[in-house]
């Protein structure tokens, strides 16, 4: 993968709003902002009541997401263009979820809604209507999906990158510092995982760094290239941004997103975890 | 799981900013940064990108303005700065803050 096929800008993505093949879906957790204007002909996917399991704490199966992209009117032959709010952090999930399930053209617009609208690029509130289709999603490939006790015995083994800000790494805080801070899971970070905030992949406005920039950053934050890489956050969805960066536009090998998170790992009984700036020991 | 409290504080996307706090909120323990976005005229200017950024300038969170200019956060007692961009220009403070309700004011301006 690299940046050519992965990535479309604001620019681009204006003058081939009416292109057919293309399909542009706003992906947020608050979908009023798609309500309230969004791309012209673009639909919503809603990041929680679209692509998470209502009972189980999961996402949705291979079934239910045929049945979720059948009735937007979604094609597999399609190339999907995802953006969306908080720097496209939930439109970079959806990036990962349609790679998930096989789906082959995907494109996340740089810079998501924030560069839209500080370009003063057109937003309306029109929903367009499209014709159902009948969607297949391939079986998940789990080569980009991370599960709990993988991530244990990765644990100074396999380049582990906590992407969530400095202070929620060390454990001053624990959730982004636009919610309130109480949460059932304990803090801190899994040992030996390496600091590097999301952030810094992405300019002020939203769009990534230069691949030459993005190399460096985490060539210097102790990536190490020879070794699988684990991503994480929180809920999942800042570390499907890193993911993007890691797998998609700098084209490594063998990177996987754990979706689970801190949520699921700062609630296990018994794990280790590192408290303050370092990494720590496994 | 159906009070907007319970989604709000189970995901990442930004709550409603010009939203009450919710009654769920301790100030006993929370820090809270609140504010108004205003232009070089005094205008509330909604709408506009804010972000936390650390005691090092790291990035910690971003939310977008209301339509009355209303940002807020939740961190923790320190230095912080606090940084907005808009169509109507950027600006940036920076804040010492102790627990409890923390209010400020942010002016953007063109440079």
């Amino acid at each position: 993968m690299s940046r050519d096929t992965a990535l479309v800008s604001a620019e681009w993505a204006e003058q081939n709003l009416e292109t057919p093949g293309l399909v542009f879906v706003e992906v947020d957790e608050d979908t009023t902002a798609y309500d309230g204007g969004h791309i012209p002909g673009a639909i919503k996917i809603d990041w929680k009541q679209d692509l998470q399991d209502p009972v189980r704490r999961d996402f949705v199966n291979k079934e239910q997401f045929s049945a979720l992209l059948s009735e937007r009117g979604i094609s597999n032959d399609d190339t999907v263009i995802l953006y969306g709010g908080n720097n496209n952090w939930f439109a970079a999930y959806a990036y990962w979820y349609f790679k998930l399930y096989g789906h082959e053209q995907v494109r996340l617009l740089d810079g998501g809604r924030k560069k839209w609208e500080l370009d003063a690029r057109p937003y309306t509130k029109d929903i367009p209507v499209r014709t159902k289709t009948v969607y297949n999603a391939k079986e998940p490939n789990l080569e980009i999906r991370a599960f709990r006790d993988e991530v244990v015995q990765a644990i100074g083994v396999k380049n582990l990158v906590d992407v969530r800000s400095p202070d929620e790494f060390a454990g001053r805080l624990l959730a982004p510092a636009h919610l309130p801070q109480e949460q059932s899971q304990r803090a801190g970070h899994i040992p030996t995982a390496i600091s590097v905030p999301w952030s810094k992949a992405a300019n002020e406005d939203g769009t990534f760094k230069s691949d030459e920039e993005l190399a460096k950053i985490y060539g210097e934050a102790g990536l190490d290239g020879s070794k699988d890489t684990i991503a994480y956050c929180r809920i999942g969805e800042r570390s499907s941004h890193t993911w993007f960066v890691l797998k998609e536009l700098l084209g490594q090998e063998n990177v996987k997103n754990y979706d689970g998170s801190w949520t699921e790992y700062g609630s296990l009984i018994g794990v280790p975890i590192a408290l303050g700036d370092e990494p720590g020991k496994a | 799981m159906t009070s907007p409290t319970a989604n709000v504080a189970a995901g990442c996307a930004a709550p409603d900013q010009s939203a009450p706090l919710p009654s769920s909120v301790d100030l006993a323990k929370e820090t809270v940064i609140t504010g108004l976005v205003r232009n070089a005229e005094g205008e509330a200017v909604g709408g506009a990108y804010v972000r936390l950024l650390d005691g090092s300038g790291e990035f910690t969170a971003e939310v977008v303005s209301s339509p009355e200019g209303v940002f807020r956060f939740f961190a923790a007692p320190g230095s912080w700065t606090v940084r907005a961009l808009s169509r109507h220009g950027n600006g940036e403070l920076a804040v010492d803050v102790t627990r409890g309700v923390n209010e400020i004011a942010l002016t953007v301006a063109n440079a």
